[in-house]
Parts: C-alpha cells; structure tokens; sequence
C-alpha cells in the first residue's frame, strides 16, 4: 500500500465517522479530530482498532498517545513507522 | 473457530456452575456476598483469567467463546458474573490492551490466575453518565501523584486488592492503579441495593494518596478518553452477554412453569396470552444471541466495527432481559414475586444492566449518532473537502 493508499484509507474512515452535525467543515490532513471537535472520544478507540485491523499492525501501548492518533498526518506517519517500510507514493 | 481447548473449557464452566454456583445463588443473593470458596474456586480454575492469553497465565479464550463463557455465569448467577465483569472484563482486559510492560508483569499474571481481585473505579456519587464531572483529582509530583476523591457503587471493592481509579487534573482524565494495601485508601461496604447484592459493592475514599508514576496506565489528552472507553467497551460486551443470560434464563423459567402451572382446567401455557408473552420472549432470546455473537465475531476479527456492534447489543440485551423478566414475573403470579423462585431475582438484577457500563440513554445517543452518520447521505457531502486535500502524490 503506497503513501496515497494509506492517506486514502485513513481520510475515509475519518469522514465517515465524523459527528454528524459538522457539515461544512472541512477534514484537512493536519487538523486535530479530537480539538476541532470532529469525532467523539469513543471514536478513539474505534481508531485503534481500525488501524490495526486495516494496516495489519500491532501498536503498542507506548505508542499509543494523543500525538500518534490526532490527525491524518499523525495517523498515517504511525502505519508508516509500524510498517516498517517506505510508503511514499512513487 | 470453536477449538476442542476452547470447548473444553466452556464444559468445565458449565460443569462448575451447575454444581457449584447455581445451587447457592440464592443463598449470595439473601446473604449479600458470594462466599470466599467461589472466588478461590473460580480463581483456582482460571476462570478469573478467561479472556486472557495463556502467556499472561489466562485460559485463552477468544472473545465470542469469552462471552458464551459470561453467559454460562450470567444465567445461573449475575453477581458471580458481574465478577468477570468486572475483574476479567474492565480490568485484566484493560490492562491487556493498554497496560505497560511492568503493569502486565506486576499485575495481569496475579490477576489472570485469580491472585489479586481487581475491580474499576469509576462512578461518584455526583458523577455517572459525564465522567468530564468527576470529581476525584489526581496532582502530578516529582515522581507520584496525589490523589483525592470518592467513588460509589464499585462491585467488588470490598474484596479487590486492586483498583483501576480514574481521576481528572485541570480536565484531563486518567487511570492509575492502587493497590489497597497503599495508604490513604478506606473502603466502606455498601448495602441495601436492588440488585447485585452479593458483589460485596463499596464507597472507597481516597485521602491525599500518594500514588507512583509507573501506575498510569495508558496514555491521556483532553478528548482522548481511550483508557476508559477501552474498559467501558470490554464491561458493556459483558454486559450484552449478561442481558442474553438473563433472557434466556427468564424464557426457561416461564417455558417451564406454563407447562405445569393448571388454572381454568389446563395449563396455562395453553392460553393465548401467556403464549404471546413466550413469542416475544423467544423473539428477544433469539435476537439477543444474533447481535452477541455479531459482535463477538468482529471481536474475533478485530473489526472496529465491534466498538458500535457492542453498544447495539449492550441496549438490545438489557432491555430485553427487564422485558422478558418481567414477563416471567407476570407468568410465575405469586411464585414470581417470592424468592424461592429465580426470576423474583433475575428480574431485579435485569434492571441493573440497563443502568452500568452506560445507561440505555447513553447508548442511545451513542447508536442514534452513529446511525445519522451512516444512514444519512451527509458523508457524501464531505467528499468535497477530500477532493481537495487528498491530490498529494
């Protein structure tokens, strides 16, 4: 999966649980899903597992902080280092 | 999979419960305490452990037989249950998932093999449903925190060695663990409740209790309560498969009572009315155990879709289980509201799961605001800001 595949999925699963009275905002890359208010904090959760449903990877409990979790930027860089591997889009 | 290991173990379950458990639920339940040799017996058999993985020293099993396991408990006795709830479910698989390396080693392996009792600490007596109200602080020293505070109606905190508390600083939630050994710690026996009599239910206080940094569990940031939502989602599985122990267990009392009970020259189960209440009971049982095992399933395949399955079947099951009690209640006359018969308590004890690990209110918001969500066409409307953003590469 290359770094678009990741954003992609990521970004998908973001907006689909987003809180539904939210319309016309919009998801940017960096923004902060918990602090703009965009998901709930049981989405949290539900983030873990996806990620590591999705990604095929275990995140440990040290990993797991706000920081890892709090945007599409943040999220996929976490796949990435778990993955181990370059997922730059070629 | 249903493996030979993990029907192995179901068996010995029901074997227990069926000699051990289900002939003294009334007793715990007059005597409000489940005796010491029940904890000790489950304890001894790794049933405390069930759900944890047997390097940790747990029996293994895999979420959906984890929860036919709860359900084995909840039909004979929903204070030996609310054990697993409790113990099994809020705390080893927190602890499992989020804990650190040194709390798993410390803690998981006592508490998986049943060598420390652990219960979660959470509800106040003026906060509930909001836990952004709670009002038990912890302070951040050098190497400790301090914490003060009370919390009400913890199952089992007169007995557990240790508690998973949570407490907030300048609004940010965290969970730590104390042991009750540590100082600055009183547990106060709560009596007279409704139901869940025998789950020895306490007050604990804490009075600037000097807790070490290396108990924190998890991580924390305002808005990211994924310590206690990881918990509270491990209680509200059990407590789905609790709900499905009550209805089926109430069906079976009132099935077996309408075919011996005569009034008017015949059995009452001949009657239309009393059948309609067994249709729906039926109806409920059947529906209760397809949404548990759904959300079992995507347990078992890690899916996040587990997370909103589990609150669905938590709501179904609790209010099915009150429903169908009731109905049994009705169905049994006199002998339903006499404790020598189960379902006086099966029908207490199902108001209870409509209540812990979040009111049906609460998870009515939760589905209704997922089902917005996923039902209503607004997601698409959204796209438009992904087009935007997502053309990187």
């Amino acid at each position: 999966m290359n770094r678009t595949e990741v954003y992609n999925q990521i970004r998908d699963f973001i907006i689909k649980n987003m809180e539904a009275f939210n319309d016309g905002e919009d998801l940017a890359d960096s923004d902060n899903i918990f602090e703009k208010g965009f998901v709930s904090s049981i989405f949290a959760i539900r983030l873990l597992h996806f990620i590591e449903s999705k990604f095929d990877i275990e995140v440990s409990d040290e990993m797991i902080v706000l920081e890892n979790f709090s945007s599409v930027d943040n999220i996929a860089n976490l796949v990435k280092q778990l993955k181990g591997r370059n997922t730059h889009a070629n | 999979m249903q493996t030979e290991r993990q029907s192995d173990i179901l068996e010995r379950a029901s074997r227990y419960v069926e000699t051990v458990i289900r002939p003294q639920s009334g007793e715990f339940d007059q005597n409000q305490a489940i005796s010491e040799e029940v904890i000790f017996g489950m304890a001894e058999r790794g049933f405390l452990g069930a759900a944890i993985p047997t390097e940790y020293g747990g029996l293994g099993l895999d979420p959906l037989n984890y929860g036919i396991f709860t359900k084995i408990f909840g039909k004979a006795c929903s204070s030996t249950r609310t054990l697993l709830t409790v113990h099994t479910s809020l705390v080893c698989e927190t602890l499992l998932k989020l804990g650190s390396t040194y709390q798993k080693e410390k803690y998981l392996k006592d508490l998986a093999n049943g060598r420390r009792i652990g219960c979660f600490a959470l509800s106040e007596p003026n906060a509930g449903s909001n836990i952004n109200d709670l009002q038990t602080k912890c302070e951040e020293q050098e190497d400790y925190f301090i914490l003060n505070g009370k919390k009400k109606w913890i199952s089992f905190g007169e007995v557990a060695d240790l508690f998973l508390v949570v407490a907030t600083e300048q609004g940010i939630i965290k969970t730590f663990i104390v042991e009750s050994s540590m100082p600055g710690i009183e547990i106060q026996p709560m009596k007279g409740m409704l139901a869940g009599r025998a789950t020895h239910m306490a007050e604990v206080t804490l009075r600037d209790m000097k807790v070490p940094k290396e108990q924190l569990v998890g991580i924390y940031g305002k808005g990211f309560n994924i310590v206690v939502n990881t918990a509270l989602f491990y209680g509200r599985y059990s407590i789905a498969w609790a709900g499905l122990a009550i209805v089926e267990s109430a069906l079976e009392e009132m099935t077996k009572y309408a075919r011996t009970r005569e009034q008017f020259g015949q059995k009452i189960g001949q009657f239309q009315l009393v059948k309609r209440m067994i249709a729906n009971a039926v109806t409920d049982v059947h529906a209760a155990q397809s949404l548990c095992n759904r959300a079992g399933e995507l347990r078992n395949a890690n899916n996040d879709e587990a997370i909103m399955e589990t609150n669905i079947a938590k709501y179904f099951t609790s209010k099915a289980a009150f429903r169908v009690a009731s109905d049994a209640v009705q169905v049994l006359g006199g002998n339903g509201c006499w404790n020598e018969y189960p379902v006086e308590r099966l029908f207490r004890e199902s108001k209870i799961l409509e209540i812990i690990e979040g009111t049906s209110q609460i998870q009515q918001i939760l589905i209704a605001d997922y089902g917005i969500q996923k039902y209503s066409t607004n997601t698409m409307e959204r796209r438009s800001g992904y087009e935007k953003v997502h053309d990187f590469s």
